[in-house]
């Protein structure tokens, strides 16, 4: 018998038509999990380096994790993993909410579609019964929509139901996959199932998922529960609202969003409006979120409500988390959150990423201030700024004249439009757009996240660390219980918080190398740990003195998925993943002119310094100069087929 | 002469539908905690309690599993929240033939919530335990009662009834008869 997974994978072949439930092989879930994990290790067996991210060739997987559906509280992750069609990399993208437990309980741990349906179609699975289903009449439908329809058709008002809107459909670099609650947004996941002319996939499941020790899995799961319980009555004191919770950041319960507003950049990440929150301003944005909201809620199996549901009057209401909150205001620069609310409504709706969508118009409202757009370009563009990114969005999404060249994001729109634009490219890497955020001093830390994370996303590396240095008088209380260190690196982590900010011990030539890259490793393996588990970041990966970590982690998995582990083979399988993902990325191109950081993501930036952590990275890792894992490491990881497919291709050399 | 009066415990679980955000950690609770061996199998479908949905439309609502019902009901009310109209099924907490809600997926049993009384008793029902939302509320109240045999409606009984609907309770009765002469025959 299989515990916590299901052991079968819904293979599903849009050309033919073809259906198939195929066992999975039990190794693969002792090397790499599931999720994440075993989603890059199908990817890697079928889909070579020279399959461009818009063909039938390509495939699309939709994962649950390891323990998702089971009673590990936020276990409930959807991962998304294909060809990102903006990056060319591999990409992956998460959603919450209730869907991939819903596919557990039909009976499988992902489905993995390929091919290119001739027409309109979605994928309705009732437990064993899969059908291919016409979805013509889902055309051009809303997010929203399409779901409540697709409830009525199957009649299970409680089907989950993920699905593309009008951007994924035509194929926008950055169209999301959206359910009820929640959304994978980034990396352009949503064009994928467009391009395989797949609008939905709507599952119901009535099935049992089996734990391998079901007293001891629920005592994990009643302890990890506490913790829960102990951090939402806690906040973290001395630190920003913001950092002191556990879940994604609660921007739908904060009222506070001077954090926000003076930090990050508006416009096309472009200025830090450092006066701009006052009491003013706090009473009106208070007072329009009052009315918005409708209520707090959560993901599946979570008591932590990170999301709000939005009702404007006149717009549909959906669900919004986090900083999607302010993404078009800023971008737009506009004050009100009124505003912010009404086009995140619509943008939903047409399902595009809340990250990439603002920044994409900033930057066409750059370019047109600039003359490098013109009216003919824009005809009739308005003259006022929110008005302007109604008229963007709409021609975005419809791939409707300039709309066309921005839908492919920032950076391949820029080079379309050539006369100077590349200039106004510069808050991308890896071509993806980032979280607008300018700053001063080199962070050693985060230059190195930013630079070799596969996500090519922040908030998907950090987490575990602050990132200032905390009030003096709270840092000796911080590491009291900070319990989530692993084993052996106790003392030093605790250290660089005691010590950081101390005289001569401030960024960037602190803390040495060899302590940067562990605390590098930490948050990252935390992050690929959850990706292939299914658990929510939020609970683990992403914020401070989470309740998941490399203490209970293991037993989770022992108990839960009756298979071995203990704190270093945990460690051993977040590296193995980390590295084929990186592996996957170098096999389509990846290198090291490829890692870095946005341009003027720091004022003060130190070339030299930065060549030589880059270079301390890759060593730690075990990657050559180019940022590609070496024979030695790959094989260490019994990774020896990534080797050979290197020497193969002519990526390394044969030792 | 009256009847004997005793005192007794009326356990209920009150719902608090302004604090429900729709976790389904109820479900999650009460079907491990009802599986067997304990928490050996989590599957919200032969869960006691479930929440019914429609997060767009900001309704969530837990509803307990009830007494079994073996006719369909005519269900003719009608709801309407935020302007959405819902039938009366939607909210019902019975067992009944129209619907695969409440009933084992396997062996299409009717489920009802027991209040998770176990031996040693727990100090609360699993799905209050597990909704850290505060929206389901265990209370204990003392009742004086009329001492009368409790019919136990147990699983067993309500397997038989229900197996005594589908054949008829002549054919059932024939059918244990025939079951226990064999079995004595296979013993002597």
């Amino acid at each position: 018998m299989r515990y916590a997974e299901t052991g079968f994978y819904l293979e599903i072949d849009l050309s033919t038509g073809n259906i198939e439930r195929v066992a999975s092989d039990p190794r693969d879930t002792e090397l790499y999990l599931g999720g994440v994990g075993t989603n890059y290790k199908i990817l890697w067996d079928r889909v070579p380096p020279e399959v461009e991210p818009f063909s039938p060739d390509n495939i699309i997987i939709f994962s649950a994790g390891l323990l998702g559906g089971t009673m590990a509280p936020g276990a409930n992750r959807t991962i998304v993993t294909s060809i990102s069609p903006q990056t060319l990399f591999t990409g992956f993208s998460i959603l919450g909410g209730y869907w991939a437990p819903q596919l557990k309980y039909a009976g499988y741990d992902k489905i993995i579609v390929k091919g290119k349906a001739p027409g309109l179609v979605y994928i309705w699975i009732d437990n064993d019964k899969v059908e291919i289903r016409d979805a013509s009449h889902l055309k051009g439908k809303s997010t929203y929509e399409t779901t409540r329809l697709i409830r009525e058709e199957v009649e299970q008002p409680l089907a989950e139901v993920l699905s593309i809107g009008l951007a994924g459909e035509n194929r926008v670099y950055f169209a999301s996959i959206e359910t009820a609650t929640s959304s994978a947004s980034r990396l352009g996941m949503g064009a994928i199932m467009g391009s395989k002319n797949l609008k939905a996939i709507a599952v119901r499941g009535t099935k049992d998922i089996n734990i391998a020790q079901p007293l001891e899995f629920m005592d994990q799961c009643n302890e990890v529960l506490d913790y829960i319980q102990y951090r939402l009555e806690n906040p973290i004191p001395g630190v920003p609202a913001i950092l002191s919770f556990i879940g994604s950041p609660q921007e739908m319960a904060l009222h506070d969003e001077k954090w926000h507003t003076i930090s990050f950049s508006w416009g096309n990440a472009r200025i830090r409006r450092k006066d701009f929150w006052n009491e003013e301003v706090e009473r009106e944005w208070t007072q329009t979120m009052e009315n918005a909201r409708k209520k707090l809620i959560s993901c599946y199996n979570c008591p932590v409500r990170c999301r709000g549901i939005i009702q404007m009057p006149g717009y549909p209401s959906y669900t919004m988390k986090c900083f999607s909150k302010l993404t078009y205001v800023m971008a737009a620069m506009a004050d009100d959150l009124d505003f912010g609310f009404k086009i995140a409504a619509i943008a939903q709706s047409h399902g595009v990423d809340g990250f990439t969508t603002p920044q994409v118009m900033a930057f066409a409202v750059e370019l047109y201030e600039a003359g490098i757009l013109t009216d003919e370009d824009l005809p009739d563009f308005p003259s006022e700024n929110r008005e302007r990114f109604y008229y963007l969005l709409d021609k975005i999404v419809k791939r409707e004249g300039i709309g066309d060249i921005l839908a492919d994001g920032v950076y391949w729109a820029a080079r379309k439009i050539g006369k100077g634009a590349e200039a106004y490219d510069h808050n991308t890497i890896k071509k993806h757009e980032q979280i607008p955020i300018k700053l001063g001093m080199l962070n050693p830390i985060y230059y190195i996240m930013w630079s070799t994370g596969e996500k090519a996303n922040i908030t998907q590396i950090e987490g575990q660390l602050p990132q200032a240095p905390l009030p003096k008088e709270i840092r000796e209380e911080f590491v009291k219980d900070w319990i989530q260190i692993p084993t052996g690196k106790e003392e030093k982590f605790k250290r660089f918080i005691l010590e950081w900010g101390e005289e001569g011990k401030t960024f960037p030539f602190w803390p040495p190398p060899d302590l940067i890259c562990e605390l590098v490793e930490w948050q990252e393996n935390m992050h690929y740990i959850d990706d292939s588990l299914g658990l929510c970041a939020g609970l683990s990966s992403f914020p401070l003195k989470p309740p998941y970590h490399m203490h209970n982690l293991p037993a989770l998995i022992s108990y839960g998925a009756g298979i071995e582990m203990d704190e270093e083979r945990l460690w051993e399988v977040a590296i193995r993943v980390r590295n084929l993902v990186r592996a996957s990325n170098v096999r389509r191109g990846m290198r090291r002119q490829d890692d870095k950081p946005p341009e003027d993501h720091w004022k003060k930036r130190f070339p030299d310094y930065e060549a030589k952590l880059l270079d301390e990275y890759y060593e730690y890792r075990g990657w050559n100069k180019e940022g590609i894992p070496k024979k030695e490491t790959l094989q260490n990881l019994g990774l020896d087929f990534v080797y050979e497919d290197f020497v193969k291709r002519g990526i390394l050399k044969e030792e | 002469m009256g009847t004997e009066k005793k005192k007794k415990i009326i356990k209920s679980i009150k719902v608090d539908l302004d604090k429900c955000h729709g976790c389904r950690a109820c479900e999650v609770a009460c079907a491990a905690f009802h599986s067997s061996p304990k928490y050996s199998i989590v599957n919200p479908a032969r869960s006691r309690i479930r929440v019914y949905r429609n997060e767009l439309d900001n309704v969530f609502l837990p509803v307990r599993a009830g007494a079994y019902t073996k006719a369909e009901c005519e269900g003719r009310q009608t709801y309407v929240i935020n302007e959405q109209e819902y039938g009366e099924c939607t909210f019902c907490n019975a067992p009944c033939p129209s619907r695969d809600l409440f009933k084992e997926p396997d062996s299409g049993l009717p489920l009802r919530c027991d209040m998770c009384e176990s031996d040693p008793p727990l100090e609360e029902p699993m799905c209050v335990k597990w909704c850290l939302a505060d929206a389901l509320i265990y209370e204990e109240r003392e009742e004086e009662v009329e001492e009368e045999e409790e019919i136990k409606e147990d699983e067993l009984e309500l397997g038989l009834e229900l197996m005594a609907d589908k054949y008829g309770l002549d054919k059932l009765i024939e059918t244990v008869v025939r079951m226990a002469e064999a079995r004595e025959g296979q013993t002597q």
